[in-house]
């Protein structure tokens, strides 16, 4: 009688290149740089899944080719079972519903001349759903997102930004999709009205079971929404762990580096602690250092980082590293 | 009251306003606010965005458009700044007083190399220095704030660096003149977070090296915690809690200073939910009566709506709330202090 749970996502090995002309630094003509390297994971049906990393890695390019909004070069994204890479017309409109994305910058997401009820109803529109229908599910959204009912007839300019986030998520679950994608959802609102948008995602997906991939470079926010967390580095996933193992219990450096570097609200903590400054700036990614892509900033680093790519393996159940010394292996000096 | 037995503040602000032209009159941005800085020493204002903390700093440099008004005093060395005349101003800022801007691109000229820049900023303030000697002065801060390879770095442009060495480079020019003062708005809030450490390093660094008085002005209370010695938190225009920074994190005597950190997910033994502030912070259009924070506040009691709090000494902080003596009592203890102690106990 036990069903095993299938995975509501399945993203398997995808690498996006985007062209790049002209020369690299050392005169080595380049022809793409490859954002995203490799990256595969799963998510489960209500679950919340972390992508966390730095300018550059490669997290909102991976959250753009999940949600089919640029074509990955290679690799395959199934979204409850099927294929959705290469999925066109009707097929896609289902892809559609079911797998919807929220953005960073709610401003510019949100049509300046549409009213509220009209960017809200959009979806459903195209859905070719019944008129009273919509009208009815748009009064009910609102709700769902606790926004005074007046917002209907307003516009986005007109709105917080606290106010337009909320309007950015209810349009994204007013199909019932099965997986939403938040591509740093908060980072642009203030600590204050953060707090309450992240307490409507965990409240939202616990009544209507939506699985969520959220990305967002703030350790805090991703450990307070995800079950689960993957670090990128440089379009490499370098670590995936459960949110209580990846704090508890870091196995790679640069997760180390990362936990170690954020501020914390304590004065006699943040006086008190070892702080791992990395050194250097992040390679560009035109020309990332062999092997290990860390290793240039790896105060670990061996002659086998340079030669080998370390695979994501698991040292412990749940918890996958791509490093050839994890935390577990050799203790920190 | 006797002048020559302690030394006079490095920055000593007092009763400080700050006034916008709107479609109906000025509005006050900043209301009265008080600050003093010695020498050597780190300030953090926190606050969030509209609070009046860069329009504060932006003030007694006279940075301000035009058409604002500024009363109040800010005395810097003892010099009155507030209505000091643009040409003694210039001679101040730049010189004595360094300013980092949160965007370092943008403060940046593109079309000029940041060695050019970084020896047009010295030779402003010293007619004498050549342009070849101000060059490698410019080399040579460049070096003092870590930057590898600072002999051709100063023959590049701004797009060339990365947001971290923008930041290293709008630093090194802010001290180039080695001012006693500097002041930082917003210095690492478009830094990802490995970054920001390493800019916060630099900066403590270059305190101690040098001595310099430093203002840092964030939305961060965890920026501020480990770095400042003294913290001012601002609400609509005014400071509502001030103390040292320990003092502060532990008696939290404003519902504002207690809210943010409730809003701020924690790093150790999270919370099942975290406690937004309701509202949205006051326009300076439209200012609620009484109490700026009344119409977000859990406490507000009829006395908040009519009867603006002044900031007062409780406890071992300054606090602006007519219920400051009774908060941690009715407000429950400050827990968050034991939580993050346990996760720097892990090693982090």
């Amino acid at each position: 009688m036990t069903e095993q749970i299938l995975p509501v996502l399945r993203v398997d090995g995808i690498v996006k290149e985007f062209p790049v002309k002209g020369k690299a630094i050392f005169g080595k003509s380049v022809e793409a740089v490859q954002a995203v390297s490799g990256v595969s994971f799963s998510v489960d049906p209500g679950e919340t899944f972390g992508l966390v990393g730095e300018s550059g890695c490669g997290k909102s390019t991976l959250g753009r080719c999940i949600v089919h909004l640029i074509k990955p070069t290679e690799g395959q994204v199934q979204l409850a079972g099927e294929d959705i890479i290469g999925v066109t017309g009707r097929k896609m409109q289902d892809v559609r519903r079911n797998l919807q994305i929220v953005f960073q910058d709610p401003l510019a997401s949100l049509h300046p001349r549409m009213r509220i009820h009209q960017i809200l109803a959009e979806g459903m529109r195209l859905a070719h759903l019944p008129r009273q229908q919509v009208k009815e599910r748009v009064r009910e959204l609102i709700e769902l997102v606790q926004l005074p009912a007046d917002v209907a007839d307003h516009f986005p300019h007109e709105l917080s930004g606290g106010q337009r986030q909320r309007v950015g998520i209810a349009r994204a679950v007013s199909l019932n999709p099965q997986v939403i994608v938040l591509d740093e959802p908060v980072s642009a609102l203030d600590v204050s009205i953060q707090a309450g948008v992240l307490n409507l995602l965990k409240r939202l997906q616990e009544e209507l079971g939506i699985a969520y991939v959220f990305i967002a470079h703030d350790l805090g926010v991703v450990r307070y929404i995800s079950h689960r967390i993957a670090v990128m580095y440089l379009g490499r996933i370098v670590e995936i762990a459960s949110t209580k193992d990846l704090f508890a219990n870091p196995q790679h450096p640069y997760t180390l580096a990362l936990l170690s570097a954020i501020p914390l609200a304590d004065p006699a903590a943040e006086r008190n602690r070892n702080r791992i400054v990395l050194q250097g700036d992040l390679p560009s990614p035109l020309n990332p250092p062999s092997g290990c892509r860390f290793r240039s900033r790896c105060w670990k680093a061996q002659d086998i980082c340079s030669t080998r790519t370390p695979a994501l393996r698991e040292i412990s159940s749940g918890q996958r590293v791509a490093c050839h010394f994890p935390s577990a292996e050799t203790p920190a000096t | 009251m006797d002048a020559t037995a302690s030394p006079s503040p490095l920055l000593d602000i007092r009763d400080l306003h700050a006034s916008f032209r709107g479609p109906k009159g000025y509005s006050e941005a900043v209301r009265g606010v008080d600050l003093t800085l010695e020498a050597g020493k780190v300030l953090g204002i926190v606050g969030e965005s509209g609070s009046g903390k860069s329009v504060t700093m932006m003030a007694l440099l006279q940075l301000l458009p035009a058409t604002s008004r500024i009363t109040g005093s800010a005395r810097f060395k003892g010099r009155e700044l507030i209505g000091m005349p643009h040409e003694d101003i210039r001679r101040i800022r730049g010189k004595q007083i360094g300013v980092v801007f949160q965007d370092p691109l943008t403060a940046f000229n593109p079309v000029i190399t940041i060695g050019e820049q970084i020896a047009e900023a010295i030779e402003l303030h010293d007619s004498s220095i050549s342009h070849r000697a101000a060059l490698s002065e410019a080399e040579h801060l460049l070096d003092m704030v870590a930057i590898p390879q600072p002999g051709s770095r100063i023959r590049q442009y701004a797009h060339e660096f990365s947001g971290g060495m923008r930041q290293r480079a709008m630093i090194a020019m802010a001290i180039a003149n080695r001012p006693a003062l500097l002041i930082a708005d917003e210095p690492t809030t478009a830094l990802d977070v490995t970054v920001q450490a390493q800019i916060l390093d630099l900066m403590q660094e270059l305190r101690e090296t040098l001595g310099i008085g430093l203002v840092l002005i964030t939305h961060d209370l965890g920026v501020v915690a480990g770095s400042a010695d003294e913290i001012a938190v601002m609400y609509g225009g005014r400071i509502v809690e001030r103390g040292t920074a320990d003092d502060l994190f532990r008696e939290r005597r404003h519902p504002y200073t207690r809210g943010l950190l409730d809003a701020i997910p924690k790093m150790v033994d999270m919370p099942e939910s975290l406690t937004p502030i309701e509202g949205t912070p006051p326009s300076i259009w439209a200012r609620p009566t009484g109490c700026s924070f009344h119409p977000r506040c859990r406490f507000a009691t009829e006395r908040c709506r009519h009867e603006d709090p002044m900031l007062r000494m409780v406890g071992a902080t300054y606090s602006a709330c007519h219920h400051a003596e009774d908060l941690p009592a009715i407000a429950g203890p400050a827990s968050a202090a034991s939580q993050t102690r346990e996760f720097t106990e892990t090693g982090l």
